[in-house]
């Protein structure tokens, strides 16, 4: 019912409605899908009251339509993320993100002494573990964890 | 391997780690061969590594090849500011192999997604030194006869010594026991210590450093640095305690070897050097042989 009451505010006719994400992370997930750069009505709420994260945000964006690859690029940032494609102002879809297996210019690698973090290079991580999230460097080889994960 | 870049040891599988250590021993038995001639290799030293870069080229030689390069960055462009990349597409126009000394972690990986031509990674920082282990398995093999089933003994630095772990990640695929000596504050990091527990392979830890090394077939020393320790006392305490002396191999096995990557600082006792068992300038002259066969697989002359 609330989900229905927070669409009335701002209502969408079609597009995609993020909602779950952590209120700190809004910014980085409105980088990582570039909506920076998107000529879309954007419509979003930051702070909105959430039983898992206490604070939450939620985007709004228009007439667009997420590939899977680039909502789970999200994942990092918003593993608990969920995504409602909107068609005629009716939910038709609801979607989940997952941590894809690699990750592509999106995190930093946590190691200094990392070509990535000297040279203006693209990272490169594989997931090993997406519990306790864990990345390894395609180029040191080296793991950074969940509690050094810096999005670029 | 042919035009494959040797940038990790965990890029080869197991009959290709098999494959350079007998053509290794090929190599040393017939070290003069001209499988290099018209070849240019370009050795690029962006910090100093006499050691390596002698070895390297040696073994280049040895193959009648040419070497173009720099033997650290100071005399480089990339002190004027050119970029790793600039300076590997510029020199893979030149040289039908590249050869890379780095200080920066994964600069090797980063070269080879660069380069028109393979690139042989001599060390990346503190990541990866692979023809350092390669040549230690073809140590290992020359001097058991096999790499199957040997209980291999790492002492010293198991938490900084890229050689240790490399080794450790190659010698997994041939049924090992390792036993693991060295400070509180050196220990084997977690991340291998739960890959050894997911590959099923058996090791131990110890603090001490005693006659438990009766049971060696291989005892891989490194050295113990003093800046490794937050606190200068500790260092004292354990200084003398993990260094190799004659006395200590009165009851190991006679097929025991000491290796060690070299240079030595104090950690094996000079009065060890004259005992059979001691190995390791054996090992490094390997080296060349380990790299002769390393470039000549990766350019496809073998
Ligand atoms: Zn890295």
């Amino acid at each position: 019912m609330s989900e229905k009451k927070e669409l009335s505010v701002s209502a969408i006719e079609e597009g995609t409605v993020i909602d779950h994400i952590p209120a700190d992370c809004l910014f980085k997930v409105i980088s990582i899908l570039g909506l920076d750069n998107c000529g879309n009505l954007i419509t979003f709420g930051t702070n909105l009251g959430s039983q898992r994260y206490g604070k939450k945000a939620i985007i709004k964006v228009a007439d667009k339509f997420f590939e899977d690859e680039d909502l789970n690029r999200i994942a990092l940032v918003a593993p608990y993320a969920r995504l409602n494609i909107i068609k005629d102002y009716e939910v038709v879809e609801k979607k989940h993100v997952t941590v894809p297996q690699e990750i592509v210019g999106i995190a930093k690698c946590f190691n200094p002494q990392c070509i990535t973090n000297n040279e203006n290079i693209t990272t490169h991580f594989s997931l090993v573990n997406a519990n306790v999230l864990a990345l390894k460097c395609h180029y040191c080889e080296k793991i950074t964890t969940e509690e050094h994960l810096k999005i670029l | 391997m042919k035009n494959r870049s040797l940038v990790s040891i965990n890029d080869f599988t197991k009959s290709e780690i098999l494959k350079i250590v007998e053509l290794a021993a090929q190599f040393e038995a017939n070290p003069n061969q001209d499988l290099l001639k018209h070849k240019i290799v370009a050795s690029l030293f962006f910090e100093p590594s006499t050691r390596t870069r002698l070895s390297f080229e040696t073994a280049i030689n040895r193959l009648g090849g040419r070497v173009v390069g720099f033997m650290d960055a100071s005399s480089s462009s990339t002190t004027k500011g050119e970029s790793l990349k600039d300076t590997i597409k510029m020199v893979s126009n030149y040289a039908d192999l590249i050869v890379m000394r780095h200080p920066l972690e994964g600069s090797a990986r980063y070269a080879s997604e660069q380069s028109s031509v393979p690139i042989v990674n001599a060390g990346d920082g503190a990541n990866q030194h692979p023809t350092q282990t390669l040549l230690d398995l073809y140590s290992i093999k020359k001097t058991q006869g096999t790499l199957e089933n040997l209980n291999i003994f790492m002492v010293g630095d198991l938490k900084y010594g890229r050689t240790v772990h490399s080794l450790l990640q190659a010698m997994s695929h041939f049924n090992p026991v390792f036993n693991f000596i060295s400070p509180e504050e050196l220990r084997m990091p977690d991340e291998y210590k739960f890959w050894l527990d997911s590959m099923g392979i058996k090791y131990y830890e110890h603090s001490e450093f005693t006659d438990i090394i009766s049971r060696a077939d291989i005892l891989y020393m490194t050295r113990v640095q003093r800046e490794r320790f937050v606190d200068p006392i500790e260092y004292e305490k354990v200084k003398d305690v993990y260094i190799l002396n004659n006395a200590m191999l009165d009851n190991t096995k006679d097929n025991l070897r000491i290796l060690h990557p070299l240079p030595r600082v104090n950690e094996i006792d000079v009065d060890v050097d004259n005992n059979p068992k001691a190995y390791y300038f054996e090992q490094a002259e390997n080296g060349v042989y380990a790299r002769m066969a390393v470039m000549s697989s990766i350019l496809g002359l073998v």
